[in-house]
């Protein structure tokens, strides 16, 4: 039994379909372009015609996020130890591991910096990471005693001529 | 991250390029100005640095010199330290950008374009020490929290502005204005952009002052991106925190301005000496005015070896905050007995003073040159560290360098 009316809706959606494979077609081009684009980005239609070309440049490390080498989690310079991952995850968000690498603090003052990381500078809650940091933290990089004067160190010897 | 937002912008501009449409960099990019995250991500490169800077954080950039870095007069952009609170503002649209004037003391809110401040008000230059407040924190015992500075976060440069007291008469101030605060054009860490990363000022009478100024050059040109560019409060003798960067408001308040890093710990020292580590009461901290009295010997590089019978030439330069530096001293005996070195006058108000001193040492052996600054006030550089403060602040202890005669 053929319905005309179903006849009809066969051959709208029958154009509908074309529209669409088109369409999609047209996107998948575009896309497989504008990927090729993203992985030649000095690829240009001129030749050297935007002075922006040299300032572009794409660094070629791998996406290794966690990878260790000597000790050392590469992405951060933090040491590996218990805690590394969870002070990654927590701490280098905002701001440079650096940063916290250069501070050497107690637990009670690690603990007052994270309140006031919370209070004023948008941190999360930690929940039970904030006990595993802060052991990380004063574990492997704890206050070193200085005095009121420490001696000079590193002293690079050369001879002064002039 | 970092690696998929470069290649983002890259990819930008090759399809600018195709498709032949202005995007927001190419051509129309400001002179001067290259976006951040198209720029290398070496960070001499990205600030002109000097390779012997010393990076103490990359987020936010903090960036500190050496002392034999610090021996220009006038010291150039390569040698000046960087330190910020936030993220370098990523756009700056130097056309359009404007100066306002807010707060509960300004007789009527104004707006200034850049170019009406340039052509409107008398241009000064003046060279000017801008040290940062917690410069030698990483001497502190028990250790203070932020970026360990060593010595290297102070420098000399020449800077070209209007004067503030000029605008400001020019605005209009009522005459219950306690403070100048400042807001500018960089990011918190956080990305939350109802958080400023840093709103300081000082009192009206630091604000009125000749040498504080509007500036828009450093060293004759154009500010560098990560000193202030295209404007900054420049307020020499203070913390250098005082002086904006990236200057976009400056509200005239009839209180103490209460911006971020206003309060707290932050700049602020304890208002009476206490014992080292101790906890101090937000209340009982007081916010730091002039820097103290100071000094670096810049020449020769610690380290250096003479032969016996040679005189050391050494050089460097001191600096007291609001005040002058009238004396200059060495010891080669650990303070046990003190030589004076010739100590030239400022080049102006607030710049600092260049010393020198021609040394003989008695015999072979391992010494010290330590350098030690008084000021008009007779108050002289210790030798030891000053009093302790929860964040570290005003180490003014005297710099010394090592010497070997062989």
């Amino acid at each position: 039994m053929k319905n005309p009316n179903h006849e009809k809706l066969r051959k709208d959606f029958g154009g509908v379909y074309k529209v669409v494979i088109i369409a999609f077609a047209s996107i998948a081009v575009l896309s497989i372009g504008v990927i090729y684009l993203m992985t030649n980005p000095e690829f240009s239609f001129y030749e050297n015609t935007d002075s922006d070309s040299e300032t572009v440049a794409v660094p070629t490390e791998e996406d290794d996020f966690d990878k260790v080498e000597n000790g050392i989690h590469v992405r951060t310079g933090f040491i590996e130890a218990p805690g590394m991952i969870e002070t990654v995850q927590n701490c280098t968000n905002c701001h440079s591991a650096k940063l916290v690498m250069q501070n050497r603090m107690n637990k009670e003052r690690w603990k007052s910096t994270i309140k006031w990381m919370q209070d004023t500078q948008n941190l999360w809650d930690l929940g039970e990471n904030e006990d595993i940091i802060i052991d990380y933290l004063v574990t492997n990089y704890p206050p070193k005693k200085k005095g009121r004067r420490e001696v000079l160190a590193d002293i690079d010897w050369y001879e002064l001529k002039d | 991250m970092q690696r998929r937002k470069f290649i983002g912008k890259a990819a930008l501009v090759s399809l600018a390029s195709i498709i032949g449409a202005d995007i927001v960099y190419g051509s129309k990019m400001v002179e001067n100005y290259i976006p951040l995250a198209l720029q290398d991500p070496d960070p001499f490169k990205l600030f002109n640095k000097d390779k012997e800077m010393v990076v103490l954080n990359d987020k936010p950039w903090n960036m500190e010199a050496q002392a034999h870095l610090l021996d220009d007069k006038i010291t150039p952009n390569k040698f000046v330290f960087v330190r910020n609170n936030g993220l370098i503002p990523e756009d700056i649209d130097v056309k359009n950008w404007t100066l306002d004037f807010d707060g509960e003391s300004v007789q009527q809110k104004k707006t200034y374009t850049l170019e009406e401040l340039k052509s409107k008000f008398k241009h000064y230059t003046y060279q000017l020490t801008l040290e940062c407040g917690g410069n030698g924190r990483s001497e502190f015992d028990p250790p203070a929290k932020g970026n360990q500075w060593t010595i290297g976060a102070v420098y000399c440069a020449s800077w070209t502005g209007v004067r503030l007291r000029d605008v400001l008469e020019d605005v209009g101030i009522k005459d219950d204005a306690v403070y100048f605060g400042y807001h500018a054009a960089d990011l918190h860490l956080s990305r939350d952009p109802s958080k400023e990363p840093i709103s300081r000022g000082a009192p009206m009478a630091k604000a009125m002052q000749d040498e504080t100024l509007l500036a828009f050059k450093m060293n004759g040109e154009d500010i560098p991106l990560a000193h202030g560019y295209p404007l900054r409060v420049i307020a020499g003798g203070w913390p250098a925190s005082v002086s904006g960067k990236w200057l976009q408001r400056i509200s005239i308040r009839n209180i103490v301005h209460d911006g971020t890093k206003m309060t707290g710990t932050a700049y602020r020292v304890p208002c009476k000496p206490v014992a080292p580590g101790a906890k101090v009461a937000d209340e009982d901290m007081c916010i730091i005015e002039s820097m103290p009295v100071k000094s670096l010997i810049t020449y020769p590089k610690s380290g250096a070896i003479i032969s016996k019978g040679k005189k050391l030439n050494i050089r460097g330069h001191a600096w007291a905050g609001e005040l002058e530096v009238v004396k200059m001293e060495y010891s080669i005996d650990f303070g046990a007995t003190w030589k004076v070195c010739k100590l030239d006058k400022p080049a102006n108000r607030l710049a600092w003073q260049h010393f020198s001193a021609a040394i003989d040492f008695p015999k072979e052996g391992y010494y010290e040159v330590w350098a030690k600054a008084t000021d008009a006030n007779g108050v002289s550089q210790p030798m030891l560290l000053p009093g302790w403060n929860p964040k570290g602040y005003l180490n003014n202890a005297c710099h010394r360098i090592a010497v070997k005669i062989a």
